[in-house]
């Protein structure tokens, strides 16, 4: 009865199942991606942006165009004075957005006083101490014996260098910050307030700050070293050719050409923020959140994280040598994890990023 | 007993009318000066700015300005620049002030400008102090332009102190530069919180005078509103509506720099240039240069020659009686050295003279040597000779004798013979 039942039943097609009757072959396996696009849905996402540079260069207001929400410090706590403190101050605010059902908790961290002093040595440590500090945090619940299914990724994926306008060249205080933090995180430096330049003084300080960068052995994101294969280096060689991004960034609504779009007016025209004509937001953007973000995440899980793991435990071992008796920092908790052999730094970290995605699903 | 000024009026025209156009005429022929100095980071256009307000290419290509690399420490370099215009001639003195606010570590990146404005009153000073005054250069700074970044927000730690600490020596007058960074009303948000800084810090920015002139009051007062000067500067020239402007090209327009609806750069340059020009120099000398000799002689008075301040000249309070000794000693000791200097040389040109001579003396001794011995193997030779002619002769007049001898012999022989034959 079942097997007449067959072709008058319409089979109940789910959205990547196919007829059973014309195709044999058809296992399913690409079924996959349809169940992790319904897990991820669900666990949601997490990212995690620090904005760094001079006061009065506009990462506010950047960071709320890019999400098209006050996603900002400066929306969050309204201050009518804004006073330059006299030490940096390392302060994140955390949002839940949601689009298309896909939830999104985006953490923006924000560094006012980095800068603006008359003296500026040492103005990158508050801000290293954070990073590594947030990597410490993580790395203490991963050697928890009863870790949690899903540890809370505080780890900073991502940190947008603004650079100011002067179509000259970079500063020293702008070299010595990107040599140092890019070493333990992604960079991505943008020229702010770009509508200060034309066209022929922006090319022309976007290729002295390529050079520069080059010159001081920089790596901002996207890393050479990192391209998995050729196609990602072609998308990459790409976006290495216009960094750093000549970005403006507004949150007010203006009427051009019949359409409402954001942009600054002034007297003698109104800038549009979406325009790639007038300035490279949109690809700052796409390269942020539609194309790249998992990439920086992953980047930052299994190499910048791994490092520091590395340097960590290498540390403790050797502390560990010394005083057999006392274990200080690190102590895998009774032994509950497997003694991890430090003598290999996996800077590629193949196997490893395997048990960190294990840890992500 | 104070002397009353009574207003008198004049029964005819007298002519005193004239004195301003003397001035006037008196002024043109000896040509202006002007010295002003720019301060700011590193890439506010401050060269690009100056070209515009002078309409001339102080730093181009072949010369670029100096902000086209960051120097490690703050310099302060003059440019000179003689302007003519309509008869009448400036010399423009540019300072400007490469790796201002550019290091990691700017504590103390105004003490050179503060140095060098010293520097340059002193000179003045000294000058001045000076018997023979008649040529007075005066190149202290007039006027200092200071650029603040456009941030939108307020003054910098940076900026603060340094106007703190400038405002008494110099007119500071704050700019806001590359205005075309900000909307409108960012630009009025932002200089309403510098105006309200700096009034906190209660920093001295350059005032405009008030005249008696109803409309010219008015102006000022328009320009007062506008404080900080927001400008834009632009070395390049723009069509636009088939006029030629100097502006900026932006894919969504073009900034005129003369625009006032677009920036204040005309407010700036009138004001500099055309109408207080003058003012900044009696203002600097009036005021500025006062407070700094005051303090300066008042200092020396009280410490006696122990100054703190490294600089000392040829300053003192003796009365002039003994400074025109002074000088007359100066002088007369600068008389002797080179009155010895020129003896020196002078003896030395003798001396060679001398040498020169002896040697063509000595030469011509010898020459007269060779000459008489010349002569001497000469008179030799001819004495040689005569022997030998005189032996000839002698031999030949023996001969001669002889044969005569003969002949005669011979002849009376033969008278003999005749007469003998007798016999």
């Amino acid at each position: 009865m079942s097997e007449s039942a067959k072709p008058h039943h319409p089979s109940p097609q789910g959205k990547g199942e196919k007829t059973h009757a014309s195709d044999f072959s058809y296992v399913g396996i690409d079924a996959i991606l349809e169940q992790m696009r319904r897990k991820a849905m669900k666990k949601g996402f997490e990212l995690n942006i620090m904005v760094v540079g001079q006061s009065g260069l506009g990462k506010s207001t950047l960071m709320n165009t890019l999400f098209k929400s006050k996603v900002s410090r400066k929306s969050v706590q309204p201050n009518l004075e804004e006073r330059i403190p006299k030490t940096i101050e390392i302060k994140s605010v955390s949002h839940d957005i949601e689009e298309k059902g896909v939830r999104m908790k985006l953490t923006v961290i924000d560094t006012p006083g980095f800068g603006d002093h008359i003296n500026n040595e040492n103005c990158w440590q508050p801000i290293m101490k954070f990073i590594n500090d947030q990597y410490e945090a993580y790395l203490q619940e991963e050697i928890n014996i009863n870790r949690k299914k899903r540890i809370p990724d505080s780890r900073v994926h991502c940190c947008i260098y603004f650079i100011p306008p002067t179509g000259h060249c970079l500063r020293p205080l702008d070299v010595e910050f990107m040599r140092r933090l890019s070493k333990v995180v992604n960079i991505v430096p943008v020229i702010a307030k770009a509508d200060t330049l034309t066209l022929e003084e922006r090319d022309f300080f976007k290729q002295t700050i390529r050079e520069e960068l080059r010159a001081n052995g920089i790596d901002v994101y996207p890393q050479k070293e990192f391209d998995e294969d050729a196609d990602d280096r072609v998308i990459n060689d790409k976006i290495r050719e216009m960094i750093p991004f000549a970005v403006v960034g507004s949150d007010q609504e203006y009427q051009v050409n019949g359409k409402r779009i954001l942009g600054r007016k002034t007297k003698w025209g109104t800038i549009e923020v979406e325009n790639i004509g007038h300035c490279e937001f949109a690809y700052l953007r796409d390269l942020l959140i539609r194309t790249h973000m998992q990439n920086i995440k992953d980047i930052t899980g299994s190499i910048h994280y791994e490092t520091y793991r590395v340097r960590r435990l290498n540390e403790s071992n050797a502390h560990f040598k010394s005083q057999p008796s006392d274990h200080p920092a690190v102590q895998p908790k009774a032994n509950g994890q497997p003694e991890v052999k430090p003598s290999a730094p996996q800077a590629n970290g193949v196997a490893a990023k395997h048990e960190v995605m294990s840890h992500e699903m | 007993m104070a002397v009353q000024t009574q207003q008198k009026s004049l029964e005819g025209y007298v002519g005193f009318a004239s004195l301003p156009n003397q001035v006037y005429r008196k002024s043109v022929k000896r040509g202006f000066e002007f010295t002003l100095m720019v301060v700011g980071e590193s890439g506010l256009g401050k060269s690009t700015l100056i070209n515009s307000l002078f309409l001339t290419d102080l730093y181009s290509l072949e010369y670029p300005g100096p902000s086209h690399r960051i120097k490690k420490t703050v310099q302060v370099e003059q440019s000179k620049v003689l302007i003519k215009e309509g008869g009448v001639q400036l010399l423009l003195t540019i300072v400007d002030t490469p790796g201002f606010g550019d290091a990691v570590d700017n504590s103390n990146c105004w003490q050179p400008i503060i140095d060098h404005i010293d520097s340059k009153f002193e000179d003045y000073l000294n000058s001045e102090s000076r018997v023979n005054r008649r040529q007075m250069p005066d190149s202290r700074i007039h006027c200092c332009l200071y650029f603040i970044a456009p941030s939108g927000h307020g003054l910098k730690p940076l900026d603060i102190e340094f106007m703190k600490r400038l405002h008494e020596k110099v007119n500071v007058i704050p700019l806001i530069a590359k205005a075309d960074t900000l909307t409108p009303e960012e630009c009025q948000q932002f200089k309403k919180q510098i105006m309200r800084e700096i009034l906190e810090h209660k920093i001295k920015i350059y005032e405009f005078p008030e005249t008696d002139d109803e409309e010219e009051n008015k102006l000022v007062k328009k320009i007062k509103d506008k404080l900080p000067l927001a400008v834009v500067g632009s070395n390049t020239i723009i069509e636009v509506n088939s006029k030629r402007v100097r502006g900026r090209q932006y894919p969504w327009g073009v900034a005129e720099v003369e625009n006032s609806d677009h920036c204040d750069f005309t407010i700036l340059r009138d004001m500099l240039i055309r109408t207080h020009m003058q003012d900044l120099k009696d203002v600097t000398n009036n005021v500025h240069y006062e407070n700094y000799r005051s303090r300066k002689l008042a200092a020396v008075t009280y410490n006696g020659p122990d100054n703190n301040r490294a600089a000392k000249g040829p300053l003192s309070t003796k009365s002039p009686l003994a400074q025109m000794e002074e000088e007359r000693r100066d002088h007369v000791t600068k008389m002797k050295k080179m009155e010895m200097e020129m003896e020196q040389v002078f003896e030395m040109k003798v001396k060679e003279k001398v040498q020169k001579l002896k040697d063509s003396e000595a030469e011509l001794q010898r020459r007269h040597e060779q000459m008489k011995k010349n002569l001497e193997a000469q008179h030799r030779e001819l004495e040689d000779k005569r022997r030998v002619f005189e032996d000839e002769r002698s031999n030949w007049e023996a001969n001669q004798r002889l044969e005569q001898q003969k002949m005669e012999a011979s002849r009376t022989l033969e008278k003999n013979k005749k007469k003998g034959k007798i016999f």
